[in-house]
């Protein structure tokens, strides 16, 4: 079965491959020539688009921890296939987070300084432990699917006691560290543009964060399943939509409402630089992909719902930009961006792990969800024969 | 020792001579040159507003927004007022330059092992007892040193004796929490460059109150994550049961339709 309508990804591999030797000259010449020459960070605009491409990268990952968290701790069984594929995202996601990360790091020979030398009034100090012990919680959980491929079970064993812990304590971090990203930028009241600045940072990057995570998850769904296997039914995939419109919402209605209460809303009655970032982050990722996605027709259609996502991600990547560049520019006369090296160096980053991620799933049981959970099936069925089911309440599946 | 340290800078008795970026380079082995704006090799500069000069450095806040934000402790207030830089420590996370709300520190960018620059205070001169170079370099007396509480009280003197002279505003007393340069000036201090919508409230509090609730989210978190798989486990396990209960007696079930 093939489905129009979705992009293929025909003549992927050379331009992986382009990219990420692109990439490698571009990481190269940072290196050898340090931050200054190859970068367009000043000390006016000291974090660029390497700190905007950690925030997506963060929160399109979110996928890991609420997929994680409604399987395993909310016992929503029905949304066992997409595990494995949403830890090995933010497995990913992560892993390429920290690179950029170090990359961005004036001193990289330094990364580790924050293991021994705390500040816990930083938040940039929480939030590098957050990433450290976040993606050691995800190799963790991710480590079973390696060792199952070579027939090694004592070690899995040994994580399959620790699970549930485990498991916690990466909900816990994600939360804190997806709602940290946006602390960073509390104390810069003076500098942030009001569109953006306010004391909700923290809770609005975290609320956003799961409606991207989850958009991540069935766009990949859609994307991987045109080989002919639907490992995700769409009853399913229109429940996880439906979390998506009601995050949209709530996100939305705070976001305005907190404008209206700080005054900053008459920032957006001209159109100005601003205002028109706003609009673009605020329609694209938030209104049109809610509206979309109250209507069931959409929702349960692979071109509609591919659509919605993909507009909830692009609107996700605006907010972060916005958020840690244009917010920050005092236009016209201080503006920023990035230079080649800087987009190389991303772009470079981003096709590793597109090819990661395809070379995982094409060698090691990623989608074989079935196979680790008997009795899905017959979950999968029963959700399909009844469209209405929410995930959390699975008890009330059975007919009373 | 321990009283705190500062410096008052009176704009009316600056003749705009230089001596204190003078000093201050010597001092610091920079290389001579009259600079308008702080960077690597000016750790004070002196910018002209209709016919004010007006010096800038590092404040050395009291609450040091920048210390509150370095992410491995390389940047430290210092008891007797410094705010002072560990090169050693610093991963060039930069977040400094961007929380800092007088645009202090400047970054070696074109280093491959770069460092922050900023006004040290002269934090070794003060340890021996000494003033800043630059304070020690005045020739009218616009850039005082002593302890703070004297400074202020000074400052508070001068404005009161010549009211019509001075603004009523001593700039750096409460000023995001108090700083170590206070300033007093014929202006506004918005004409002079200054930022004068800051608050009182030290800028490392509004983080504060984001982090201190991570001990909640970790222990509050913890227990509710750990109930509701408890909850919800518990749920799947009466099902699966009731399942095979109904396995067990089919025909009772399937027999009204
Ligand atoms: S002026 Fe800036 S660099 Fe100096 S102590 Fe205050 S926050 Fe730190
Ligand atoms: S750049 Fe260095 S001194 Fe500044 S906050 Fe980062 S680690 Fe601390």
């Amino acid at each position: 079965m093939s489905f129009p309508g979705l992009p293929r990804m025909t003549g992927w591999r050379p331009i992986a491959t382009i990219l990420i030797l692109a990439g490698a000259v571009a990481a190269t010449a940072r290196f050898a020539f340090g931050l200054g020459a190859t970068t367009n960070l000043s000390d006016a605009f000291p974090w660029g688009l390497w700190i905007g491409f950690d925030f997506l990268g963060i929160g399109l990952a979110a996928s890991g921890f609420t997929i994680v968290a409604a399987v395993n701790l909310f016992h929503a069984k029905e949304y066992e296939p997409i595990v494995r594929p949403a830890i090995l995202t933010a497995f990913i996601g992560y892993l390429l987070v920290v690179l950029v990360l170090i990359i961005d790091l004036g001193r990289p020979d330094h990364f580790w300084h924050p293991m021994v030398m705390w500040n816990p009034k930083s938040v940039m100090c929480e939030i590098s432990w957050c990433l450290m012990l976040y993606t050691t919680v995800l190799s963790l959980e991710f480590a079973p699917i390696i060792l199952e491929k070579f027939n090694i079970h004592a070690p899995i064993k040994w994580i399959h006691a620790i699970s549930l812990p485990l498991m916690i304590f990466g909900v816990l971090l994600s939360t804190l560290h997806q709602s940290s990203f946006g602390s960073l930028y509390l104390i810069v009241p003076n500098r942030l543009h009001a569109l953006w600045y306010t004391p909700l940072l923290p809770v609005l990057f975290f609320v956003s964060c799961i409606a991207s995570g989850i958009s991540m998850v069935i766009l990949e769904s859609l994307i991987l399943s045109r080989g002919g296997r639907d490992y995700l039914p769409t009853p399913l995939r229109a429940n996880l939509a439906k979390i998506i419109a009601v995050t949209l919402a709530v996100y939305t209605v705070v976001r305005l409402q907190d404008l209206l209460a700080r005054g900053a809303l008459r920032e957006l009655t001209t159109l100005t630089y601003y205002s028109l970032a706003f609009y673009a982050e605020l329609l694209i990722g938030f209104v049109i992909p809610f509206a979309l996605l109250l209507v069931e027709r959409i929702r349960t259609s692979r071109r509609g719902l591919y659509a919605a996502s993909l507009m909830v991600v692009v609107g996700f990547a605006f907010n972060r930009m916005n958020t840690a560049i244009t917010g920050l520019e005092q236009y016209p006369t201080q503006t920023y961006f990035p230079s080649l090296i800087e987009v190389f160096i991303m772009l470079g980053i981003t096709a590793v792990g597109f090819s990661a991620f395809s070379f995982i799933v094409k060698h090691f049981p990623i989608f074989e969800g079935a196979a680790v959970a008997p009795g899905l099936h017959h979950t999968a069925v029963a959700a399909q024969a009844n469209p209405g089911f929410l995930s959390p309440d699975g008890g009330d599946l059975e007919p009373s | 020792m321990s009283q705190k340290k500062a410096m008052l800078i009176d704009v009316t008795l600056c003749v705009g001579c230089n001596a204190c970026q003078g000093a201050c380079k010597e001092e610091n082995q920079l290389p001579p040159s009259d600079e308008k704006y702080l960077s690597l090799t000016a750790f004070t500069a002196l910018s002209k507003y209709n016919d004010l000069y007006i010096r800038r450095m590092c404040q050395h806040c009291d609450v040091p927004t920048c210390v509150s934000v370095c992410p491995v402790g390389a940047l430290t207030k210092m008891e007797a007022g410094p705010v002072a830089y560990d090169g050693e420590k610093c991963i060039g996370c930069r977040y400094c330059l961007q929380a800092c709300p007088f645009h202090v520190p400047k970054y070696e960018w074109s280093s491959t092992q770069p460092r922050i620059q900023k006004c040290k205070f002269c934090a070794s001169r003060l340890a021996q007892g000494r003033p800043p170079a630059c304070a020690e370099a005045c020739p009218t007396g616009a850039t005082k040193f002593g302890d703070r509480d004297g400074l202020l009280a000074e400052a508070a003197g001068r404005i009161s004796a010549e009211p019509t002279k001075f603004v009523p505003r001593i700039y750096g007393r409460d000023d995001v929490g108090g700083t170590s340069m206070l300033y007093i000036s014929p202006v506004p201090f918005e004409q002079l460059g200054f930022d004068a919508r800051l608050g009182k409230t030290p800028l490392p509090m509004l983080t504060m109150s984001a982090l201190s609730k991570v001990p909640n989210v970790l222990s509050v978190g913890g227990v509710m994550l750990g109930g509701i798989w408890w909850i919800t486990n518990r749920r799947s396990e009466v099902q699966a049961f009731e399942a095979t209960e109904k396995k067990n007696r089919p025909s009772r079930h399937e027999d009204n339709p």
